[in-house]
């Protein structure tokens, strides 16, 4: 277990990240400025540890597959960010965002990371307004709140629906400031295709640019990966249709363990699959669920229209099941119960799958403005994609992939097994444990990039002051290039008879039906088949059409399928690694009598991190113990 | 239903382009105008075609990618909607769809109706933030910011970059976007402080660029897909002229 | 400063300043014009002496040649610009709904330029240079401009066409020029937008309805 040493440092829980600061070491200005940095990805995480580096001197080298960082997925987050301000004088505390983050992710999160994020959530909210990110506001002046699923508190900061728009904006308006002082290099529209390894450590990538696509090499002190989550593995899920695994997937590849892959999180209010050519599925916020009721008819296979539907008909099955959060349980147990409801036959819509967000009540007792006021252009979005408004009939909502809280293994540094390689953000797999709270995924990107990595890099550059940069030609790189551009060529060689797109679906089929939102041992070790035959086909049968050398959207796709086929058979053997059930890992193999996730502490309490052995051999286990000295570790119960 | 497509398609940035005619046939009216083209391309491919290039990614029209101007209109018809929340259904059967890219010298085309957008990114790093590091920020509650002057200051910010108002203006000017941004941070007591340096070199800057000035038509506006107002364009032009008269450069 | 000449918002700048000062001759203009429709040309005689012989009007004189100018050449180069700033443009005309004279504003110009040159011409050239027969008012001895204005509108029926339509355009200048003014020089804001825009249209009928109402009243009075 020597390669996972998490180096958490010593001391009482909310001391440790103070004791660490005080005895990191550092780089003084005048050194810093000899240092470069690489990061990929300049979404909520990226742009402000890209922009962080710059401020403090070091020279950065920012890399996003997109036109732009404001595109990067976290533009699409919606409720809102927490914070551990306290408020509305509710008893909120660091302790407390941090128990409710230990006790939402199912307990299979590293306490000292997580008490780290709830210390620091308070500074991100204030460089995030100080950057000009217009939270909303109470008439006072002062920053208002809202409350989200799985807390008692209400500590979310929001603006609007689209929190994460303003949030990404302010990290980008700070990146694009040292973009135009010159500390920042941007290189958009880059994909990256390998890391590069120089005497065990991380010294830089090769990417693609998709303008040109010529293969590009890119030599820094460290790398920092911001490169996001990878929940397209369903092909349909929430997030944005390029949103990919490939920098993750290449990390892991060169000797970077991978966490918990399994741990992904469902998403219960999610517009339902509408018609069978459809690319993505539209998330509603989670925030709706704070006014809206969830509910079926009590009748199965009622057909009345929901107005038509009298209250004593109908079932409000989170409040029945869980009167104490009543609608507000965290996401992994709101979609269960909705995916219950559904399978017995309950569900609603064209296709029986999807249940009733209704918010008749909630327009009655505020009346329409404030609920405008609060959920107006989520209503907007939702009329504009159903036709219906959810001012009049409620909305249908279902399920569908969102998050992964897995992702690359890292210690308290951040850093992975691959010494000078970083993951934040949602690609690493530190805070979140088996199921992400509400508002923390904002919350943790910010975190990590303005307040955590700036920190822990700069402990790790210390020692690397009188290192150079290595040459670009040196024989790694050119293996690096080599190595991706025979992968490259080989995609447009197959010359077969299938689209990249048409194997992502069906490999999102795969991995919906047997490792989505319930998993049980027969459908993983089908789903292993299934995925193995279906990259056989892909590498004898895709088809991928023009040129190495130009803009070519089909090759782009084609390498991030190739690297999703994979992971799905990384995610599955950690599924059927993992015999419990623990947040949104659901084995059916392992639940209570009522039917609840049952967590098996005394063989699972650790984390599962993963190492590539070669192409087809399976990977190596190794098992990070978690310690919970802070909480006492309990059946999660929101009844 | 079925319907033909006459798309721009051009190799690359220096290629000449010519519209292409496509039909399609079994489209459905809940797909997606993306959803659409993607089935086209699946299409194409199939047949041994070149696909036809276009951007796209969040589908819920947050992230700016779609460029696309269909029938006479940036992101197609339909109030407030970004491309993606087009939908088949509002097309006849048998109808002719014309697909362009944005057309602007500041946006030029990188292949069939992808731009190169770079532009607004340039804008942005000439001032469109505000200066000031990580760890420096005082409490957010330090700063009180009215409610009306927040709800105002996030309608601004609500731009997505899509550029649909540099592709809806007869001039291509880009004034809305940069008065959304401006008027943004100058709407807030953080932003105030560097507000007149940020008015004049976002306006150089976007001057420099090859965008055209406004001439107050309203086109913007009306294709924005999140309405941002002109008179957002109006404070602009307010900022910018106090600073011009008021600031020795 | 010297940036400011040269930035877009600028240039647009002084296209409001000249077009509101146009906008403000133009209250003028109609002033002494309407006294035509009172008595018998006496009391419009006697203004538009005073006008073109006082001291004062002498300085504004120039100035307002100047306004014209500026007015045109900015008009000229911004378009100019604007039009290079799409070098190719779309294959389906845009059917994004906005007033026809915002769009055409420079097309509107120039076809008022046209007729101001034959308005030049026909009044302030002849004022100006012409042989004006003089009457006697007050024992003083002043130019008749009101049997020139009355001989004009009179005697050639196309002249009041051509003079009507040029009010016209003048008309769909204003109801854009007006509002669009005070936007760019920053006097706009989400209220007043609306409300800007309904003075514009007041404004552009007031103006407009005087100037096309005299020559009907001419035709009226002494043709029909």
């Amino acid at each position: 277990m020597s390669k996972l040493d998490a180096k958490i440092p010593e001391g009482p829980l909310a001391e440790k990240w103070s004791r660490y600061k005080a005895t990191q070491k550092l780089v003084s200005p005048n050194n810093r400025k000899k240092l470069d940095i690489i990061v990929v990805g300049t979404g909520i995480a990226g742009a402000p540890v890209a922009a962080s580096f710059a401020e403090m001197g070091y020279n950065v080298k920012a890399f996003c597959f997109q036109d732009s960082p404001r595109r990067a997925h976290s533009v699409a987050a919606q409720g809102g960010i927490n914070a551990a301000r306290n408020n509305k004088n509710d008893g909120d505390s660091a302790y407390r965002l941090f128990y409710d983050t230990i006790k939402g992710g199912d307990y299979r999160a590293r306490e000292a990371n997580v008490y780290r994020l709830a210390e620091v959530s308070a500074s991100v909210i204030d460089q995030l307004t100080a950057q000009g990110v217009p939270f909303a506001r109470e008439y006072g002046g002062t920053l208002a709140n809202r409350t989200f699923g799985g807390v008692q508190v209400s500590r979310t900061n929001y603006a609007q629906g689209q929190t994460g728009q303003q949030v990404l904006l302010g990290g980008y308006s700070a990146l694009k400031r040292q973009v135009g002082l010159g500390k920042v290099k941007m290189y958009a529209r880059r994909q990256m295709l390998d890391i590069v390894i120089i005497d065990g450590k991380a010294r830089g990538i090769v990417t693609r640019n998709l303008v040109t696509g010529e293969i590009e090499r890119y030599a820094a002190h460290c790398v920092v990966l911001a490169t996001g989550g990878y929940g397209t593995i369903y092909y349909l899920s929430t997030l944005a249709v390029q949103s990919n695994a490939s920098a993750a997937m290449q990390a892991y590849r060169k000797g970077a363990l991978f966490g918990n892959p399994s741990f992904i999180q469902i998403h219960p209010t999610c517009i339902p699959v509408l018609n069978e050519y459809q690319s993505k599925l539209t998330l509603m916020s989670e925030s709706l669920r704070n006014d809206g009721r969830i509910w079926v008819p009590k009748k199965e296979g009622d057909k009345r229209k929901p107005k038509e539907i009298p209250d004593a008909e109908r079932d409000y099955f989170l409040e029945r099941r869980y009167p104490a959060f009543g609608n507000l349980v965290p996401r992994d147990v709101a979609s269960r119960a909705a995916k219950e409801r559904c399978d017995n036959g309950f569900g609603v819509g064209k296709t029986g799958l999807a249940v009733y967000l209704d918010f008749r009540d909630a327009v009655a007792k505020q009346g329409k403005k404030v609920i405008k006021n609060k959920y107006g252009n989520l209503f907007a979005m939702y009329e504009k994609i159903t036709g219906d408004s959810p001012y009049e009939t409620p909305m249908m909502i279902y399920p569908a992939g969102h998050y992964t809280m897995g992702g690359l293994w890292v210690d308290y540094n951040l850093q992975t097994t691959i010494p000078g390689l970083f993951a934040i953000g949602e690609a690493n797999f530190s805070d979140h444990g088996a199921n992400r709270l509400g508002a923390n995924s904002l919350l943790q990107g910010a975190a990590d990039g303005y307040f955590v990595a700036p920190y822990t890099v700069s402990n790790y550059l210390a020692d690397e002051i009188t290192t150079k940069v290595p040459s670009t030609d040196s024989p790694e790189f050119v293996e690096a290039e080599n190595n991706a551009k025979v992968i490259l060529e080989k995609f447009l060689n197959i010359n077969g008879t299938k689209t990249a797109t048409s194997f992502h679906k069906r490999l999102g089929n795969i991995m919906w039906t047997h490792a989505g939102m319930q998993r049980n041992e027969e459908g993983l070790k089908k789903a292993l088949v299934e995925i193995d035959e279906l990259k056989k086909e892909f590498w004898s049968d895709l088809k991928i059409p023009g040129k190495m050398d130009e803009i070519n959207q089909e090759l782009e796709k084609a390498s991030r399928v190739a690297d999703f086929i994979d992971l799905a058979k990384l995610i599955v053997t950690d599924a059927l690694n993992r015999k419990e059930s623990c947040g949104g890992h659901y084995r059916e193999e392992s639940r209570t009598e009522g039917g609840e996730a049952m967590r098996i502490d005394e063989e699972y309490s650790y984390v599962a991190a993963w190492e590539y052995q070669g192409d087809d051999k399976e990977p190596t286990l190794h098992k990070e113990e978690l310690k919970f000295e802070n909480v006492e570790v309990k059946v999660r119960s929101y009844k | 239903m079925k319907i033909k497509l006459n798309i721009w398609k051009q190799a690359n940035a220096k290629a000449k382009g010519r519209f292409e005619k496509y039909e399609l046939d079994g489209v459905d009216a809940e797909m997606s105008f993306l959803e659409m083209l993607d089935s086209l391309n699946e299409k194409l491919i199939k047949e041994g075609k070149e696909p036809v290039a276009f951007e796209h990614d969040c589908h819920e029209a947050i992230c700016g990618c779609c460029s696309l101007y269909i029938n006479g209109y940036p992101h197609g018809p339909g109030k407030e909607v970004a491309t993606c929340q087009v939908h088949m259904r509002s097309f006849k059967d048998g109808e002719t769809i014309t697909v362009e890219p944005w057309r602007a010298k500041g946006f030029p085309v990188m292949k069939d109706l992808m731009v190169d957008r770079d532009a607004f990114d340039k804008i942005m790093a000439a001032g469109g933030f505000v200066s000031i590091d990580a760890g420096q920020a005082p409490d957010a509650n330090s700063i009180l910011v009215g409610k009306v002057d927040a709800d105002k200051a996030f309608d601004a910010a609500a731009c997505i970059g899509c550029g649909a108002c540099v592709a809806a203006c007869k001039n291509s000017s880009a004034m809305l976007f940069v008065a959304a941004k401006v008027s943004q941070l100058a709407l807030l007591p953080q932003g105030k402080v560097e507000a007149k340096r940020r008015a004049l070199s976002m306006v150089a800057k976007m001057d420099e660029l090859g965008f055209g000035s406004c001439t107050n038509t309203g086109a913007c506006e009306i294709e924005c897909p999140k309405s941002i107002g002109i008179d957002f364009i109006a404070k602009l032009n307010r900022e910018y002229l106090s600073a011009s008269f008021s600031e020795s450069e | 400063m010297t940036k400011f000449f040269t930035s877009s918002i600028g240039q647009k700048f002084f296209m409001s300043i000249t077009g509101l000062f146009l906008m403000l001759f133009l209250i003028v203009h109609l002033t002494i014009n309407s006294l035509l429709l009172f008595g018998d040309g006496t009391l419009f005689n006697q203004a538009a002496n005073f006008m073109g012989s006082n001291p004062v009007m002498k300085v504004i004189e120039p100035i307002l040649g100047l306004g014209f100018i500026l007015h045109i050449i900015y008009a000229a180069y911004i378009t100019l610009k604007n039009v290079k700033a799409r070098p190719k443009g779309y294959k389906v005309t845009t059917k994004t709904k906005v007033s026809w004279a915002s769009k055409n504003m420079f097309i509107l110009g120039v076809l008022i330029f046209i007729f101001l040159v034959i308005h030049l011409a026909n009044f302030f050239w002849k004022v100006k240079f012409g042989n004006i027969e003089t009457i006697m008012v007050e024992g003083k001895e002043i130019h008749d401009l009101y049997a020139l204005v009355a001989g004009l509108f009179k005697g050639w029926w196309w002249y009041n066409v051509i003079y009507i339509v040029g009010v016209i355009f003048l008309f769909l200048h204003l109801t854009h020029g007006f509002w669009s003014a005070f936007q760019t020089i920053g006097w706009d804001n989400e209220k007043w937008m609306p409300r800007l825009k309904v003075i514009g249209y007041i404004y552009s009928i007031i103006i407009c309805g005087g100037f096309a109402f005299i020559p009907m009243y001419f035709l009226i009075k002494y043709v029909v």
